[in-house]
């Protein structure tokens, strides 16, 4: 196949199910239908599992540590007797 | 030590031992007998108990106090106090905290009151950092992070001086403060920053936090800015996070382990306050 911007060669790739076309010349891509779609969709759910959720309302320190969906695993250490004891 | 305390609650009913440390606390029947370390300053013990008489609905009232071999003893009426039950099913009362902690910093310190006892809990935590013969490179991050902590503020308003989860209880059937061996003026935020400190090591998450801090505010609480609370949370909370890990890495030394998961947490806080430091410069 060749390239409809630059008449280069095109060469084929698969990506987790998504069939892409690259020009090997000005490295444009091309899609088959529906394509941009699955991308698209593929990407909000890694952006779901991935992004950091919104930032609280009262903001944080600089020094500020990374949340990632509660410490239950902390719950039967040190972290149990520090919330109940100086 | 302890069947006489119990002796002095004057109470029928089983006998449990609630802490036993620096210092000793029994319940017996309905009552809860504290035995205070020795060398405690009973001028400073007395004006801080005639404080708490005087915050009915914010902190719990002394039964009274007694003497026993040469320590100071309190009496309380038992509270109902929270268990990791409560924390394990999110019924943890932070706002009931947040609103507590708001009612009392509303109120200025009375005359005769010794300062708040937060900046003094530090020094002692540094204090057994040193004696607990911990790895020098372990220690290194907490010392550091100490290296840049401002004086603590002075402050007029009242100040519980140790506020954790175990400082609140339900007595017939309302939320109140207990222990007021801290209570004293001095900086309030200080009062805010154990939780923060949690809060920035990535142990207590946001939404706790938040409901906290969202309770402390919206009950008129005045210790921290409500269009930028870190502003005054800010060196009281890296205070904290210096005091909660000298403690758990102090603990965990003595005990022959090495720091557990919540221990580690608070040393990567004390490395980027360290690092925040030395950007800033």
């Amino acid at each position: 196949m060749e390239c409809p911007k630059c008449r280069g060669r095109m060469r084929t790739f698969d990506r987790n199910g998504v069939h892409i076309e690259q020009c090997d010349n000005c490295r444009g891509i091309f899609l088959d239908y529906g394509e941009l779609e699955t991308l698209s969709r593929m990407e909000s759910q890694w952006a779901q599992q991935h992004y950091a959720p919104p930032p609280p309302a009262h903001g944080g320190p600089a020094w500020g540590g990374g949340h990632h969906g509660g410490h239950h695993g902390h719950r039967r250490n040190s972290w149990v007797g520090m919330l109940f004891s100086s | 030590m302890i069947e006489e305390l119990a002796r002095l609650a004057r109470r029928d009913g089983p006998v449990t031992v609630l802490k036993k440390g620096r210092v000793l606390v029994v319940r017996a029947g309905d009552v809860v007998v504290k035995a205070h370390p020795p060398g405690t300053d009973e001028r400073a013990l007395r004006a801080r108990l005639e404080a708490v008489r005087d915050l009915p609905g914010i902190m719990l009232p002394p039964l009274g106090l007694e003497r026993l071999d040469g320590r100071l003893v309190t009496i309380w009426p038992a509270g109902e106090a929270l268990t990791m039950a409560d924390v394990d099913a999110g019924t943890t009362p932070w706002e009931e905290g947040g609103r507590l902690l708001a009612l009392l910093h509303a109120r200025p310190a009375p005359a005769g009151l010794p300062p708040a006892g937060g900046p003094a809990r530090l020094a002692r935590a540094m204090a057994d950092l040193a004696a607990a013969g911990v790895p020098d490179d372990v220690a290194a991050p907490i010392l550091a992070a100490y290296a840049t902590l401002p004086p603590a503020r002075d402050g007029g308003a009242l100040t519980h001086g140790d506020w954790h989860l175990g400082q609140i209880v339900r007595y017939d059937g309302a939320w109140l403060l207990i222990d007021p061996d801290d209570l004293g003026g001095g900086d309030p935020a200080w009062d805010l920053a154990r939780p923060a400190a949690w809060y920035a090591a990535g142990l207590l998450g946001p939404d706790d936090w938040e409901r906290f801090l969202t309770s402390y505010l919206a009950a008129g609480g005045t210790a921290v800015s409500r269009d930028d609370p870190w502003r005054e949370l800010d060196a009281p909370a890296r205070a904290l996070t210096v005091q909660l890990t000298a403690t758990a890495v102090a603990t965990a030394a003595k005990s022959g382990n090495s720091p557990d998961d919540a221990a580690q947490a608070l040393l990567s806080a004390c490395g980027r306050i360290v690092a925040v430091a030395k950007a800033g410069t």
